[in-house]
């Protein structure tokens, strides 16, 4: 069974994120970036699976700018067997690289595709969602614990939701998205990391793909949250009533 | 309370452009040392640091070892949580980094230990301590002793699963290493029954690993006495059977560990050897040539220690800035009916930060420059060339360990001062760096021992060779520094070209001086070696930003950049602008040290 993860690299949770002062996005000039960290996740979750005998081959894919490399030799010293890498420069959104994975997909085969649930720069939470649409699979998304059956047929797929815990039995083929506390993803040996640098990274393109990436949404701008203003004492529960009502809105 | 992060972004521009990891990378047997790799590793070895070992910082110092009779078995304990990380850390390959491949090593150069392990220091001096015990244990097994014992004992101390330690100290012998006393008798079947008392051993017992290795100083019993008579034992905590399986507990104990001013979860042993009837030993190398196996290790345990004091004033700086930028107290200079500001905004505590900022980064840059010189030495294909770097590293090994040690404490000071009131307060844990700091300046040798090898073994003997091609090298430096333009490197060059001068000054007044005049020299010693090393240090700083300012010319935007050129601006400024007052303390100080009688004291 072979296991696809694709991993993206982002921004470092440690950085303090500025926007640029255009307002037109984030500012990543020389800034510390590293692999989203429920991505992490996502291959420590499959090299368990490898390690546990159910898996055969785990592979690391990422889209992006070249330095992605780094992130997809980062996810093979954690134990993923070889990499894809798809070049572009383009802007990528969510559906852009829903369609650059299916592509991945149809060519790879795999039986199991762990996305993170989100990245922590966007926080979109769509990619999963929308490759599990365009590959016609099941979808079992935020998964806190994933038990793989023994014909590998299928699995039973734990998330968390608000009332509790749901299991969901999926059939195999599927996309299973990650939640952080599906697992604590281990160091990377040093051993590892000098074997990674010798595992397979294949670079293809979206064009090679056949995929056009093209943006379908436009950023109109990127604020800094509003900076918080300091409270006020309220005379009694009747003010406070009409300040919700009134000024915040909220009831 | 904040974690620490490894500052990568310094490191990698130190070892490329600084340390010239590229040429590194060329020597024969360190090809694996490409860049990408490198920087793979540094970005692990930054993980660990943040996520395993700094988080057990604070309450390694709280809690600290302990020691338990243990019904007449002795033992320590690791303090919480240190048993588990030091397996994790050794699972993860890390005691192995740059251990020979033979014995399942990586290999890595000294250059790329030297910025991982400034990681584990800064995150956890205490911890570092134990991997750096056994690299220092494995490199005297490997330097000198048999194939059978490099084969019982290497392979299990690379792979991290048992842990060693250096036994020299006596109770009467701590600096003067002539006057040990521990006895080793000689059997039947070629090993020896080591007799006696041994303190201030580090990390001398713990449960964190299956067995410890003890490499031990000791005297033979028709050994001439003094120097010329001690010979080194390897006695491990439990003897090694032939299938390299544990046999029995050897008479190898830890009797109490001692209560200090710093790095509590580091044990620091009192081993008593052979008070049931006798500690088997086996010897190493030789009879009689102890010491001697001893210092051609020393070399790279004095370099380690030195990276303590690179090490603390990262961490110290880190925790200063932090706190800095968030206390919010007073306004802004000049600003009537202003806003309650960050005390960064006090010039008072920017010019401590930068201080601190400053060292952080030279005591860093000249010793990565030394430790690249050090694979130079070892790997050079070129005899004159290995040579060449040697004598810069026997040169500057002493500064490494005696001026960075010393410039940690002076910035863990620093820390504490930024913090204010907070900073005495031992929860804020700036209070832990200024105390943990201490010892670095002490023991390998403390920054006297440090500055009479520099002065002797390393100047004057050699009548100052290695000394004046330095200066050289620094004064053609000086000319290129010259052709950059603009006011700060101006200022940097000023500086820069009288600290070089201050070197020369009081290099051939402690050249000149040394034979006639011996404990004036010695008097002007430890002075020296600050001066070498703040000069040094000045020449790293102004590499820095001489590249710093062709990045620039070259279009790139990194704020890095600028901030390297002020960073180098202030160390000219503030730093070696003292160097003239240094070398006037070692040229005109020493009526001053030596002439009162000591019945006026």
């Amino acid at each position: 069974m072979k296991i696809l993860v694709p991993v993206k690299r982002v921004i470092d949770y440690n950085v303090k994120v500025r926007v640029k002062s255009d307002g037109s996005g984030v500012d990543l000039a020389n800034v510390k970036m590293s692999m989203n960290p429920f991505d992490e996740v996502a291959i420590e979750e499959a090299v368990r699976l490898k390690e546990a005998g159910i898996a055969t081959e785990v592979v690391a894919v990422s889209a992006g700018v070249g330095a992605c490399q780094e992130t997809l030799r980062t996810a093979m010293a954690l134990g993923a067997d070889r990499a894809i890498l798809i070049e572009t420069d383009v802007e990528l959104q969510p559906l852009a690289v829903a369609k650059l994975l299916k592509a991945v997909v149809d060519k790879e085969q795999p039986q199991l595709v762990i996305p993170g649930k989100q990245a922590i720069d966007d926080d979109s939470n769509q990619t999963g969602q929308m490759l599990a649409a365009l590959l016609g699979w099941p979808q079992a998304c935020f998964a806190s614990k994933v038990v793989v059956n023994a014909d590998k047929t299928g699995a039973a797929v734990t998330r968390e939701i608000d009332g509790g815990l749901e299991t969901l039995d999926i059939k195999l083929p599927a996309v299973v998205t990650t939640d952080l506390r599906l697992n604590e993803p281990r160091y990377a040996t040093l051993p590892n990391i000098m074997k990674a640098k010798k595992k397979p990274l294949e670079t293809t393109t979206p064009a090679a793909l056949g995929v056009d990436v093209t943006p379908r949404l436009k950023t109109l701008k990127v604020a800094e949250p509003p900076k918080r203003s300091g409270g006020i004492k309220v005379a009694d529960v009747a003010a406070l009533v009409d300040k919700l009502k009134n000024e915040a809105k909220v009831i | 309370m904040s974690e620490y992060i490894a500052p990568l972004k310094d490191m990698q521009f130190v070892l490329k452009e600084l340390a010239g990891i590229e040429e590194v990378a060329q020597l024969p047997g360190y090809e694996e040392a490409s860049v990408d790799v490198v920087d793979a590793v540094l970005e692990e070895a930054a993980k660990f640091a943040n996520g395993v070992l700094s988080p057990l910082n604070w309450s390694g110092d709280q809690n600290g070892a302990k020691w338990s009779a243990n019904d007449g078995k002795p033992a320590v304990t690791a303090a919480p949580g240190f048993k588990e990380a030091y397996k994790l850390f050794a699972e993860s390959g890390w005691t192995a980094l740059a251990a020979e491949a033979e014995w399942g090593g990586q290999g890595l150069p000294k250059v790329v230990s030297a910025a991982v392990n400034e990681m584990w220091k800064s995150a956890n001096h205490a911890f570092s301590l134990c991997p750096m015990l056994s690299g220092g244990a494995a490199e005297a097994i490997t330097l000198s002793a048999s194939q059978a014992i490099k084969e019982k004992y290497l392979p299990k101390l690379t792979s991290g699963e048992w842990t060693g330690t250096m036994n020299l100290t006596e109770p009467q012998a701590g600096s003067d290493l002539a006057a040990i006393r521990s006895r080793a008798e000689p059997q039947a079947d070629g090993t020896y029954k080591i007799f006696g008392q041994k303190i201030f051993i580090t990390w001398g017992d713990h449960d964190a690993a299956d067995n410890i290795i003890h490499l031990v100083l000791a005297r033979t019993p028709d050994a001439p006495p003094g120097v010329k008579g001690i010979s080194l034992f390897v006695v491990p905590k439990f003897l090694v059977n032939e299938d390299g399986s544990l046999g029995e507990r050897n008479d190898a104990w830890c009797v109490s560990i001692e209560h200090k001013l710093g790095i509590h979860a580091s044990p620091t042993a009192v081993m008593a050897f052979g008070d049931n009837g006798g500690a088997i030993g086996e010897l190493v190398g030789e009879e009689n040539r102890g010491l001697e196996y001893m210092f051609i290790m020393m070399n790279a345990a004095r370099f380690a220690v030195g990276q303590e004091g690179v090490a603390v004033c990262e961490r110290a700086y880190q925790r200063a800035r932090d706190y800095a930028k968030d206390r919010i107290q007073g306004t802004e200079l000049g600003v009537r009916g202003g806003p309650k500001v960050p005390i960064i905004n006090q010039p008072d505590v920017r010019r401590l930060l930068m201080t601190m900022r400053a060292y952080a980064e030279a005591t860093r840059a000249l010793s990565y420059v030394v430790a690249a010189a050090h694979d130079a030495a070892a790997h050079h294909p070129d005899a004159d060339v290995r040579k060449k770097n040697q004598a810069f590293v026997d040169l500057f090994v002493p500064v490494v360990k005696g001026w960075s040690t010393e410039i940690g404490i002076l910035v863990a000071s620093d820390g504490v001062q930024v913090h204010g009131g907070m900073g005495f307060i031992e929860e804020t844990g700036a209070a832990q760096h200024l105390r943990d700091s201490r010892i670095s300046a002490i023991y390998e040798g403390t920054t006297a021992i440090q500055a009479n090898d520099l002065i002797g073994r390393k100047t004057a003997r050699e009548g100052g060779v290695t000394l004046k091609a330095v200066i050289e090298e620094m004064r053609a430096f000086d000319a290129e520094l010259a052709k950059a333009s603009g006011e700060h490197f101006a200022a940097i060059r000023r500086r820069f070209a009288a600290g070089v001068e201050a070197v020369a000054t009081a290099g051939q007044w402690i050249i000149d001086n040394y034979g006639p005049n011996i404990k004036a020299a010695h008097a002007g010693s430890v002075p020296f070696l600050m001066l070498l090393g703040t000069v040094a240090g000045g020449w790293q700083m102004a590499r820095a930003a001489l590249i710093a300012q062709a990045k620039i010319d070259a279009g790139d935007a990194d704020p890095f950049y600028q901030d390297k050129i002020i960073t180098a601006r202030f160390y000219a400024d503030h730093i070696l602008s003292k160097a003239d007052g240094l070398a006037s303390s070692i040229v005109d100080g020493a009526v001053g040290v030596l002439a009162l009688a000591e019945d006026r004291f």
